[in-house]
């Protein structure tokens, strides 16, 4: 049975009235795609908004790679505004006075959801590596447990960005019956060599660290928070665009009238990457990164399906709507697109709406007028034709 | 609901056999697929190029995608539906034969409308001013318009036949979009009429392994030139 409770964060909460949100804790055991359980396994999350009576307005939102459930709340350990407050909250596009939305945190997260950084039952100390391999697949796997424990049966709308997009097709495929429709925005329906290659290079620098310590950092009481850094500096280079980039930094120097013939930081793009991976550190569990950055890697949703994606997609009557940005180059326009034509061939309801904006992936997280009218009025013509 | 449909998308509609799968290409705001689905429950499908366009149709309920004629109809697996719309669109696309050719290939029919460049006023305009008309329906610059490939109904027939389609109807449309039947090669509609509406008989119509037809066609007989 689920027992309910508040979540426990990695980093101490540092505003004290701040809404930490509820966690259900599962004893049942999760039968994981590589084989293993787990056991306890606790789910962090956070609602808005009210469930109806028929419980037939939940909106589910999939966070993406480093966010988590504070989606539309100030952020328990940093106090900076929730990552979706434009899109979320009364009158918004995914409006809290019409619909019940949830967002929980990932599997292997580090935010309240059991992830490495939690106590293995077996040995009393932290999982650390023994802490399995999870998929995609196991992350709906475990919110769909958080669901059933809510009485949520049919979703409305299940949606997100980046690796919350992965989410939102894999919900899709695995829960058909259950997904009214699905917006997966700036994703695809597999990661890319290219997309891996990146994620290779920040794990090898969490892993060169020597504060690394095998993964068991948490027991010597340190982290390793400089191959943690450049694991983020280097992913927030392909979250961002060579425009965005020029325009905002160009070649500025930073805080100099001149280049210093060293290796400080000349540039203000190089103190902002700096910025970036030092703050990120301070939220962010370096192990939750390996295993969050694997689950992306294996996400191929047509693997299992002779490598033909429509045959992924054949029978689900969800209704689609795929959005993509001009500049986004990791999730480029043409995965988005690959993943519309394969649902359109599987007689799926899918709209593909492809947004101009120069702020690269990004830009699903960022002030987009255009994006927040898709989503509105989806959702609304949604809502409408299941009578809310 | 929406209002009254331009008479011109009303004479597509009427050309839609109900419960048919369409795809509307050039679909603009999704006024025709809307009303395709409220009053003949199509199963609807546009492709838009035009972002706020995509929008307005996403918050019509309708399944759009944006993307552009010229390149993404071969994404579309052939037969994969009962009638292919291009709808005022094939004088701006880049390879009108092509566009053409694709749309006979995934849809069992084809409803084209186009603006006749042959009427006589653009003849006249032509003859008498020997500058590139401008028109009520087409008033743009040759520098700065869209329509790049303009063709009169004559054109059009004949590239039709070139492209194996079988034309089961044809309308000539007037000024105000409203249409009455014609004869394709007649040559009364090709100076007088504004535009047309024709109905093709698609490539995968007809064969041994093409699927059942949802509806068939009624088509009326009459064969007046422009009466």
């Amino acid at each position: 049975m689920a027992e309910t409770g508040n979540p426990k964060f990695l980093r101490p909460v540092t505003t004290a009235d701040a809404d930490v949100g509820q966690a259900m804790t599962f004893d049942k055991p999760l039968t994981l795609d590589c084989g293993k359980t787990l056991s306890p396994l606790t789910v962090a999350y956070m609602t808005y908004g009210t469930l109806n009576a028929t419980r037939s307005n939940a909106v589910l939102i999939c966070h993406a790679l480093t966010m988590d459930q504070f989606v539309a709340s100030a952020h328990p350990v940093t106090g900076k505004p929730g990552w979706w407050e434009d899109m979320v909250g009364p009158g918004k596009p995914i409006d809290t006075d019409r619909f019940f939305v949830i967002c929980a945190n990932v599997l292997g997260g580090c935010m309240g959801t059991t992830g490495p950084a939690a106590i293995n039952p077996a040995t009393g100390r932290p999982y650390g590596l023994d802490f399995p391999v999870v998929t995609i697949r196991d992350m709906v796997r475990a919110q769909a447990m958080l669901l059933d424990a809510l009485g949520i049966e049919k979703i409305l709308c299940v949606i997100g960005g980046s690796m919350g997009g992965m989410q939102v097709l894999q919900w899709a495929v695995s829960y058909p019956d259950r997904v009214v429709s699905a917006v997966p925005i700036a994703c695809a329906a597999r990661h890319s060599a290219q997309n891996i290659a990146f994620h290779e290079v920040g794990r090898q620098a969490i892993m060169a660290d020597p504060d690394w310590k095998g993964g068991t950092y948490q027991l010597h009481g340190t982290q390793p928070a400089k191959g943690l850094a450049v694991a983020r500096m280097a992913a927030h280079i392909t979250y961002l665009s060579e425009v965005a980039l020029q325009q905002k930094f160009g070649r500025n120097l930073q805080g100099r009238e001149q280049i210093s013939f060293g290796f400080g930081p000349d540039f203000q793009i190089e103190s902002y990457l700096r910025h970036q991976g030092m703050s990120f550190v301070d939220r962010f569990d370096a192990n939750s990164y390996l295993y969050i950055t694997r689950a992306m890697d294996y996400f191929d949703l047509a693997a299992e399906h002779g490598g033909k994606l429509a045959d992924a997609f054949s029978g689900v009557r969800t209704r689609f709507c795929i959005i993509s940005f001009t500049s986004d180059w990791l999730f480029p326009t043409a995965e988005n697109k690959r993943t519309a034509h394969a649902l359109n061939a599987s007689a799926a309801t899918v709209s593909f709406v492809e947004i101009k904006s120069d702020r690269g992936h990004d830009a699903f997280l960022l002030d987009e007028p255009e994006m927040y009218a898709t989503v509105h009025g989806f959702l609304n013509s949604v809502a409408t034709s299941a009578g809310l | 609901m929406s209002a009254a449909l331009r008479p011109d998308l009303a004479a597509i509609a009427e050309m839609i056999p109900a419960g048919a799968r369409v795809l509307d290409v050039g679909c603009g705001d999704g006024a025709l697929l809307e009303h395709l689905a409220a009053t003949k429950k199509v199963d609807g499908r546009g492709l838009e190029l035009s972002q706020q366009n995509v929008n307005a149709c996403v918050a019509r309920g309708l399944a759009v995608m944006q993307g552009d004629a010229d390149t993404d109809l071969g994404d579309y697996p052939a037969g994969a539906f009962d009638v292919a719309i291009l709808s005022q669109t094939i004088q701006a696309t880049f390879a009108p034969r092509d566009v053409l050719n694709q749309l006979l290939r995934i849809g069992r029919r084809t409803v084209i409308s186009l603006p006749n460049f042959g009427h006589w006023k653009v003849r006249l305009s032509l003859a008498v001013h020997g500058r590139m008309p401008r028109t009520q329906a087409l008033g743009f610059s040759w520098y700065d318009t869209p329509n790049i490939h303009l063709c009169t109904i004559a054109d059009f027939v004949s590239l039709a036949k070139e492209s194996g389609a079988g034309i089961e109807r044809a309308l000539a449309m007037d000024a105000s979009g409203r249409s009455r039947p014609m004869r394709a090669e007649a040559w009364g509609p090709n100076l007088f009429a504004d535009g047309a509406i024709f109905l093709l008989r698609g490539k995968m119509t007809g064969g041994a392994s093409s699927p059942p037809a949802v509806t068939t066609y009624e088509a009326p007989r009459s064969s007046s030139a422009l009466a």
